[in-house]
């Protein structure tokens, strides 16, 4: 019989999390209720009373201020009792700890079928019908896709002695079988089980697979290790894995028919064309100054830091898992992230993590469709997901930010990135290098695998849908992790492993798959794999994209060493078999053949897909607005939108400072409070260089043109760097793509003007960063980020993500958004056009607009150039970028992060076909700062920006007051910065810390 | 004459993320240190014999799954290691009875506390009478606070410092007692040594000065005999200027505030001749 260890707060403490609890629901459902919270153990094995006890009375609670339950449930306080528990297979962080101190205390070693599981009972105690209380348990404490919850009310909680002691185990599952598909059935009935299994293959594909199969030599092969010529689901899965969107970019690689005013041209790969283009012109140009490494071959990115370490840096997506669950799906993602660049080369230490979310705005009113989560529940979910992910791991998270539109109500976009640093050279090789020979053991090392995340890559390259799967969710386990990390970065300074990889997308079959192709070829047991419980079919275990997991290949002479230091360090490493030359992709179980594919045909196999691109330009006829009355209150409104509004709430929450490396940190100024444009970061504590590190993302231009979004994101991403003290000759870009699907079909008539949008993008990707001489060292893309149910489609804007990372000799010459000191000139940099479209003071007014910001690229590099040079002079006092909001934005930014106020005219700005004060102040223009300076500086400012528009706009004053006059010298703004914090601090005050 | 630096130990592994700017901290001191997984410590418990200065850096010991540094708490008090059945916990008390000493950063503080060696009442390092837990805000959070030394503290970590700014980053960082007489006896025999302030150095316990609610503003407390000393803030992450969250606009020393804690442990080695020498 399991026992139950109940944990509630003793009589007189604060139950800090069931206060917390209450105020939230009183805040987003209106229930006025008390709420306590008991953790619940549920033990399934054999203890002594003794050790039961000291389980009851030490180690599960806080002797301090709580009491523990052996086999009795807690008294109830309140009028209905709600358990949450994870459903079977969900990793249990909490009760794996619980299980490995049990281990250590008892000496007891858990077999299979024992286990410790966690959950949470929540006492409510108000007058809720029961209607209400299930509203409770779905809404927010309980999410059906990874919990079971109960509800009881007093008189069910008292007769039946609490909730019950029932263990969630996964049962014996099947008997492990392999299925095989008949090959020479008819293409429909092969298309059909292709639906059914979520392999998400084309017409194309299963065509070319089927010719594969059927060929002579290939059967002959087949035949000697046992196999007919009919392919076995492990042979499928891994073909259906290995070639989704997810894992080959397939739409990146496709041949595009584009047509743009009638013009038609073939593009061959974007991919190739415009982003691998534009890195390798990029590289050639800068000759003996590139500092690129590695590009777009491994996990991440690597550029040169300083004369003894290189950086590796990557961005990835987490979506859907984030759309399914919040919590978990974003947890994944970071602690996802963090294996690229420790799977990179041969292992980087995590240095820094960066998260950009896109949500549907928080305080959202209407209906939910099927599956889809309330957009805060969302926010809250995703934020907690990668505070411990990032918190729990060690590594700070420097940079982001959060950005708000409807149309992220479908899908949230979760943009996790890490970057590492390793030494340039390990055992004396270049550290970005690697190479698994023929011989070495294949070595699984970190977790176990379970059925988590199986069909992950499939399932992302297909819309959320009311069909999605919902085993594609995972929990991810920082700790493990963590502890996996510290003992991998000392095998590699040993020099006992040849080659590193990360098992993300696709599991084994992929991380395996790719690193055979060294001595092309490998011999894999599926049956050795360490498994979280019994009944995984072998395709499961191939496939399964469960947590934590490395995979490393090492020679024979060094095996013995490194399953040695592994036990040591608490890690499990298992040979799961060897590197081979014989061009086979071989796997077994239980010493029979499961799959047996050339490598070749499972790497390069893959037909190219042929698509069709339209472009249309789209002009909206619409109404324009008069001038604001109150100019105060239009400065608020924009302040206070969910885009341009202060995140602190999140930001405080993610450790930004562990490692010692902070420089300039997401939050600055007099009361720490400001917003930053970039993080500084010092990774090697004994050096006085510092890496840079901002993002630039505009996907409110999307609706116009995607060309000119990409130019602005890409423009954000390098002016909020340089604003921050970066340097523009040593800069890298990361791409991440988040597209609504851009194939056309039946279903998705919009395909080829999303393909043209994609494009478009593209092109501005290739012109930009060559005008810069930023190239892109890594990205990614996630191109089915719809919603379909029924009749209802949610399609997110087009997205990109542009991450930039530059390297300064001297991490003090770095600057700050706030205004310094009184007296201070305040200058505007930069030309502000009546670019309106998509602005967030149009937005406010329910405009779109029609003319979006567009990027003048060689005055912008001059403008990059200059205020580099001015800022590594030590003539700026403070610099910001003028984004979100506009100069108006950024003018109240700058004054309230130094409580300074400032007293400027408009009419010294420089300015192009703009007569009204409203659109000079918040016009979204890109490529501008504003910038103070001292006033006996402003010689030398002067002749340095000889060439670069800018206006003085006025001084800083002593007091709080904003003071600004219009382009007639009228005095249109009067308001004390104060009230401008305000305004900017409130969203996320009311709804989210209140 | 060879020069011989003072070796130092840093607990790492299984959670703990603070050993390398700890490390870099002790570096720039004056001590030696060896980084060792606490994996390790079951296999050779007695290996922290051979140092003078033990530190346990921050992090999230088994990722605080039953409550912060609670795991590996009780493995050190009920774990019986070695032939002799020794548990980890003797160890540490042998080892503060040679005079040396002991420093718990955040988490570290948290499995001083959990373990019953801070505050360690009346020698008794046996039982748990505080507990850090859940910060009033519900939150974890990332802030800089200010910190008052407590003179008249035997706590040889804090000797001569006045006020200093550090960051805290925790989620459980609220001092609790088990009972009324156990904060009289805390305050009564000074094992109160950090104290919650505002910018001017008045104690308070308004947030966000005291961020998490502890009662008397505790940040840090030290056993009686002053060489054991936990602290909520992390010293580590304020030993350079730029580490300052407003260099870029104020005046900051290039040394930051929580080298003085380091130095102080060296300083009472040196004096006491607990281990090495150093060239004068």
């Amino acid at each position: 019989m399991a026992h139950r260890i109940e944990i509630a707060y003793k009589a007189g403490t604060r139950d800090v999390p069931g206060e917390k609890l209450k105020k939230k629901i009183k805040r987003d459902m209106g229930f006025d209720v008390e709420a306590k919270v008991v953790d619940a153990y549920i033990i399934d094995a054999p203890l002594s009373a003794d050790i039961l006890n000291t389980l009851k009375t030490d180690v599960f609670v806080d002797p301090v201020i709580q009491e523990g339950y052996l086999d009795e449930p807690a008294p109830m306080e309140g009028d209905w009792a709600i358990e949450v528990s994870f459903k079977p297979g969900v990793t249990d962080n909490v009760g794996r700890t619980a299980r490995e101190v049990i281990e250590s205390l008892s000496g007891h070693r858990f077999e299979g079928g024992e286990g410790v599981y966690t959950s949470r009972v929540y006492f409510i105690k108000g007058t809720l019908s029961e209607t209400d209380v299930i509203r409770l348990a779905e809404d927010m404490l309980a999410n059906t896709v990874i919990n079971r919850y109960v509800c009881k009310n007093g008189a069910q909680y008292e007769q039946e002695r609490g909730m019950g002691a029932h263990a969630p185990t996964m049962g014996r599952g099947h008997e492990p079988t392999v299925e095989v598909f008949p090959i020479t059935t008819g293409l429909k009935e092969i298309m059909r089980i292709n639906r059914e299994r979520t392999w998400a293959l084309s017409a194309d594909e299963l065509r070319a697979i089927r010719r594969y199969f059927l060929a002579k030599n290939v059967i002959e092969a087949r035949n000697k290790v046992g196999l007919t010529e009919s392919p076995t689901d492990v042979e499928m899965e891994a073909l259906a894995q290995t070639w989704s969107e997810h894992c080959k970019h397939k739409i990146f690689n496709a041949v595009i028919e584009y047509e743009e005013d009638g013009k038609k041209n073939t593009i061959d790969s974007l991919f190739k064309t415009y982003v691998m283009g534009s890195t390798d012109t990029i590289r050639r140009k800068k000759g003996r100054k590139d500092f690129c490494l590695s590009v777009f071959k491994d996990n991440a990115g690597v550029i040169r830091f300083n004369k003894k370490f290189n950086l590796a840096f990557k961005v990835e997506t987490h979506n859907t898992p984030s759309a399914l669950d919040p919590y978990g799906g974003a947890l994944t993602g970071i602690v996802g992230v963090n294996r690229d660049p420790f799977g990179t080369g041969m292992g980087a230490k995590l240095v820094f993590n960066t998260d950009v979310f896109c949500f549907a705005p928080p305080d959202y009113r209407g209906s939910i469709p099927p599956r889809l989560l309330h957009p805060k529940r969302v926010l809250e979910g995703v934020r907690e997901g990668v505070e411990h992910g990032g918190n729990k791991s060690g590594i700070p998270t420097v940079n982001g930010s959060l950005v708000f539109d409807m149309n992220y109500l479908g899908k949230p976009l979760v943009f996790c990135g890490t970057c590492g640093i390793m030494p340039r050279m390990i055992q004396g090789k270049p550290s970005y290098e690697k190479k698994a020979c023929k011989g070495d053991a294949i070595i699984m090392v970190g977790g176990r695998i379970g059925k988590d995340g199986i069909h992950g890559a499939t399932f992302s390259s297909e819309e959320l849908s009311e069909v999605s799967p919902t085993s594609a969710v995972q929990i991810g386990d920082p700790i493990t992790q963590k502890r996996m990390t510290d003992f991998l970065l000392v095998a590699r300074d040993r020099g006992l492993y040849t080659s590193i990889t990360d098992n993300g997308a696709g599991g084994l079959s992929s991380s395996v798959g790719e690193m055979a192709e060294d001595t092309n070829g490998c011999i894999v047991h599926l049956d050795r794999a360490p498994l979280k419980y019994q009944g995984l079919l072998p395709w499961e275990i191939l496939l399964s994209e469960a947590q934590e997991r490395m995979n490393v290949a090492v020679s024979p002479e060094n095996l013995d060493k490194f399953l040695d230091l592994s036990k040591k360090m608490n890690v499990t490493s298992t040979v799961l078999g060897e590197f081979t030359d014989t061009g086979k992709f071989h796997i077994l179980y239980g010493g029979k053949t499961v799959a047996y594919l050339d490598m070749d045909f499972l790497h390069h196999g893959l037909p190219k897909m042929k698509l069709a691109a339209k472009w249309e330009r789209k002009i909206r006829d619409e109404k324009p607005i008069g001038e604001p009355q109150n100019y105060g209150d239009a400065l608020m409104a924009i302040l206070g939108r969910w885009n341009v509004c202060s995140k602190e709430y999140v930001v405080r929450q993610y450790d930004h400072e562990v490692q010692g490396g902070s420089v300039i940190k997401p939050l600055t100024g007099l009361n720490d409070n400001g917003p930053s444009d970039a993080a500084v970061v010092r990774p090697d504590l004994d050096s006085q260089e510092g890496a840079v590190v901002s993002h630039g993302i505009c996907p409110k231009y999307s609706a116009f043109d995607t060309y000119h979004m990409m130019a602005c994101a890409i423009d954000e991403a390098i002016r909020n760097n340089i604003a921050t003290g970066g340097s523009l000759d040593r800069m890298a870009l990361l791409d991440n793509f988040c597209w609504s699907d851009p194939v056309l079909s039946e279903r998705n008539p919009e395909g080829s003007y999303k393909l043209a949008q994609l494009v478009r993008a593209n092109k501005a990707l290739h012109d930009y960063t060559t005008l810069f001489g930023t190239p892109c060292i890594s990205g990614k893309d996630s191109m089915k980020n719809d919603y379909m149910f029924q009749d209802i489609k949610i399609s997110v804007p087009q997205t990109i993500l542009v991450s930039c990372l530059s390297v300064i000799k001297d991490m003090k010459k770095v600057m700050t958004i706030d205004f310094k000191g009184p007296g201070d000139l305040v200058i505007v940099v930069g030309t502000t056009y009546a670019e309106m479209g998509g602005t967030e003071y149009f937005s406010e007014y329910g405009l779109m607009g029609n003319i979006p910001p567009k990027v003048r690229g060689p005055l912008a590099k001059k403008t990059f150039k200059t205020v580099q040079k001015a800022i590594g002079m030590g003539i700026i006092r403070s610099c910001h970028d003028a984004s979100d909001g506009g100069m108006g934005c950024a003018l109240a930014e700058s004054a309230f992060a130094g409580g300074l106020g400032v007293d400027v005219s408009l009419a010294a700005a420089p300015l192009v076909a703009i007569f009204r004060d409203d659109f000079l102040l918040f016009s979204e223009s890109p490529s501008r700062f504003i910038i103070s300076v001292k006033e006996e500086d402003l010689g030398t400012f002067t002749t340095l920006f000889k060439s670069v528009p800018f206006g003085v706009l006025g001084k800083t004053r002593k007091d709080k007051r904003f003071v600004v006059r219009g382009l007639q010298g009228k005095q249109i703004l009067d308001i004390s910065i104060d009230a401008l914090l305000d305004a900017w601090q409130m969203p996320f005050k009311k709804h989210f810390s209140a | 004459m060879k020069k011989m630096k003072p070796k130092s130990l840093i607990l790492t592994g299984n959670g703990i993320n603070c050993e390398y700017e700890t490390a870099h901290a002790h570096t720039l001191v004056g001590f030696e240190p060896d980084l060792l997984h606490i994996n390790g410590l079951v296999e050779d418990p007695a290996a922290i014999h051979k140092y003078t200065f033990l530190t346990l850096p921050g992090g999230f010991l088994d990722g605080d799954d039953l409550g912060s540094a609670k795991a590996q708490a009780v493995r050190w008090r009920y774990q019986k290691i070695g032939e002799k059945g020794k548990r980890f916990v003797d160890e540490l008390i042998e080892f503060v009875a040679k005079g040396k000493i002991i420093l718990g950063i955040c988490n570290g503080f948290q499995l001083l506390v959990k373990t019953g060696l801070l505050p360690g009442l009346k020698g008794n390092y046996d039982t748990q009478t505080v507990t850090l837990t859940f910060n009033d805000s519900g939150r974890f959070e990332d802030r800089w606070v200010y910190l008052r030394g407590n003179q008249f503290s035997r706590c040889i970590f804090t000797k001569d410092i006045d006020t200093i700014y550090l960051p805290v980053r925790h989620g459980e960082g609220k001092l609790i007692v088990d009972a009324s007489e156990t904060l009289g006896q805390i305050r009564k025999d000074g094992h109160i040594v950090m104290q919650y302030c505002d910018e001017r150095g008045h104690v308070t316990p308004e947030y966000p000065y005291n961020p998490n609610g502890s009662v008397d503003s505790a940040a840090g407390l030290c056993d009686e005999t002053g060489r054991i000393f936990g602290l909520m803030p992390h010293p580590e992450a304020f030993i350079h200027q730029t580490q300052h969250p407003r260099w870029t606009r104020e005046q900051v020393g290039e040394v930051g505030d929580g080298l003085r804690i380091f130095q102080n442990a060296f300083k009472y080695v040196i004096e006491n001749q607990l281990g090495g020498t150093i060239d004068e």
